[in-house]
């Protein structure tokens, strides 16, 4: 149900790196995981609506009172590389 | 005094505030329980000793001036890895987070310091909070103190072996699909499923925001009362917490559970639900009608597809959530290339274990396009049916009685297929996706194995259920038998 090619897009989407066996085992469990759930087919939801939450509440909305944040190096203390108190990140673009 | 861990929140804080004990003496008898046993156990990723001990000094001086003093005060508590901790390694059982220190506490962790409790450390889980065996935690399994050949269940299984030891007298878990009343019913202690909203979820790492929820695992339910009472509430922080009053959990416990409707739901006796969980949780609930209870059956139509549902709500929750996970703001950062999306895909795939990828894989899918309206959309509206089932049940009785879990602790590495994992929480994940309230509770022994009975309430009856569970354990002594050796 799942191929190779299914697993690698799906992990391409997903941003998430795999080792080459990694593409099989996956591939399989996630048939068999989804095999399982088929049978969500079976519910009747005709006239039923979807809800996306269990909350029974509706558009919260919190008082927009300014205050003061986290100082700029509370912030970034866990940051893996950092120049000048900002987030350091590879090349975006490429150099032509 | 001399098995100060065996004490109860309740008994232990009497003490306290009589000045018969100090915060000091009680925490440092768990830490050395900790020392004792937790190479066996496995409970704790973390023991914060200098910490607890400070809170503990502080506590008693909170003691012996009687200002701000709670329930909880001096009492010391396990917080599962999940919750954040201000500049304390916070690690969600994975590689990713294994360094990561939150610069600000959960809200949980502010109550809880603000009446005055004790954080012995924090505990083990499956990464991320996904598994129900908390062997899918990136450091090592954690071992069940009624056998340490099976599993605590998961995914808060620290918490729950820790609490059944006696190296904390409570602790904190997360519940999503299970992780609180599971390895509650696999250890033998109370674990509370809080009503979706009525704790803040400000400070937990996100797996499935939808889901979600902090609760306590204690002895008994008194105690899980206790801790229910300082966390619960409204806060500004977390938009789906609610403004509902937070009841008094301790004035609920009557004992008087005379004429209550208490409901059986059909569907909650699957095959494949092991004969001795079957008779010990009958055995139980007949306890509950000779305690004066009205016991009827009722049925939950929509049961069976729960787990599918949940399967496909919570990883896609869990993709979106995880995404976060980049190697640039914090937590485990791949450095040995230039180029960004090697970086970012190699930083996921060492960070993340098998049990992450495969979720975040699922929920990936299940949200891609051409299979979303089959998948995502298909699942949310069977939410709603599961949802209808519990407020139609609602309205006929006060609360559901079941098994917890269709087994009693499994041997650690016995189950290997993914989804005969996944069917562990059968009963738990309907009032997760329906986000009504619930516990697991000492029900009996299996061959010597500990058995949960689940009780389900309304949205916001957590007063019932504690109220039925504590009547059960003032006429049974199943939460206070101590597994051996320990």
């Amino acid at each position: 149900m799942i191929d190779r090619q299914t697993v690698i897009h799906i992990a391409k989407l997903a941003r998430l790196g795999l080792q080459d066996e990694e593409i099989d085992v996956l591939g399989q469990q996630l048939s068999v995981i989804l095999e399982n759930i088929a049978i969500l087919q079976e519910a009747d939801v005709s006239g039923v609506s979807p809800i996306a939450h269990a909350s029974r509440l509706h558009s919260i909305m919190r008082e927009d009172i300014p205050q003061p944040s986290y100082p700029p190096e509370v912030l970034l203390a866990n940051a893996p590389e950092q120049e000048e108190q900002c987030l350091k990140v590879r090349a975006v673009l490429e150099e032509a | 005094m001399s098995e100060l861990y065996k004490m109860t929140i309740e008994e232990a804080g009497r003490l306290l505030r009589a000045g018969k004990l100090s915060s000091v003496e009680l925490t440092r008898a768990h830490l050395e329980r900790i020392r004792a046993l937790d190479d066996k156990v496995k409970a704790f990723t973390l023991v914060t000793d200098d910490l607890a001990l400070k809170q503990a000094e502080e506590a008693d001086r909170r003691l012996r001036s009687g200002e701000q003093v709670t329930p909880l005060t001096g009492i010391p508590l396990a917080i599962k890895d999940v919750i954040c901790t201000k500049d304390i390694t916070t690690t969600c059982g994975s590689r990713m987070l294994e360094n990561f220190k939150p610069p600000f506490h959960a809200t949980v962790m502010e109550r809880l310091n603000a009446a005055g409790a004790v954080m012995l450390g924090k505990t083990n889980m499956d990464e991320f909070a996904m598994g129900s065996s908390t062997e899918h935690s990136a450091f090592f399994p954690t071992h069940n103190p009624w056998d340490l050949e099976r599993t605590p269940g998961g995914s808060s299984g620290g918490s729950a072996a820790a609490v059944a030891a006696g190296m904390a007298m409570g602790a904190l878990g997360s519940d999503t699909g299970g992780s609180i009343r599971q390895p509650g019913s696999l250890c033998n202690v109370v674990g509370l499923k809080p009503t979706y909203g009525r704790v803040s979820r400000f400070g937990l790492v996100a797996f499935a925001s939808s889901l979600d929820q902090i609760g306590p695992f204690t002895r008994s339910a008194r105690d899980a009362g206790l801790i229910m009472q300082v966390i619960s509430g409204l806060d500004p922080r977390d938009s789906t917490s609610s403004p509902e009053p937070v009841e008094d959990y301790t004035a609920a416990l009557t004992g008087e559970i005379k004429g209550m409707r208490i409901g059986v739901p059909v569907e909650y006796w699957v095959e494949g639900t092991q004969p001795g969980v079957v008779k010990t949780v009958r055995a139980a609930i007949d306890t509950l009608r000779e305690l004066g209870a009205e016991v009827e059956e009722v049925s939950l139509p929509h049961t069976r597809f729960g787990v599918s549902a949940y399967y496909i709500i919570a990883p896609a929750e869990a993709s979106a959530n995880l995404a976060r996970y980049d190697g640039v703001k914090y937590g485990y950062s791949y450095r040995d290339t230039d180029e960004m999306w090697e970086a970012l895909e190699k930083t996921r795939e060492y960070g993340f274990g098998q049990e992450v990828k495969r979720r975040i894989m699922l929920g990936t899918y299940a949200l891609s396009s051409g299979y979303y309206d089959a998948y995502y959309k298909q699942a949310e509206k069977v939410r709603s049916l599961i949802a209808q089932d519990f407020t139609e049940a609602f309205k006929k009785f006060d609360v559901l009685a079941s098994p917890t879990s269709p087994s009693v602790a499994f041997r650690l590495g016995e189950i290997s297929d993914p989804y005969e994992m996944y069917l562990q929480d059968v009963f738990t994940i309907p009032a997760d996706l329906a986000g009504n309230c619930g516990v697991s509770i000492p029900g009996g022994f299996s061959d010597g194995l500990p058995v949960g009975l689940q009780l389900l309430g309304d949205f916001f009856a957590e007063g019932k259920i504690l109220r039925v569970a504590d009547a059960f354990q003032r006429v049974t002594d199943y939460h206070t038998r101590w597994p051996q050796g320990f």
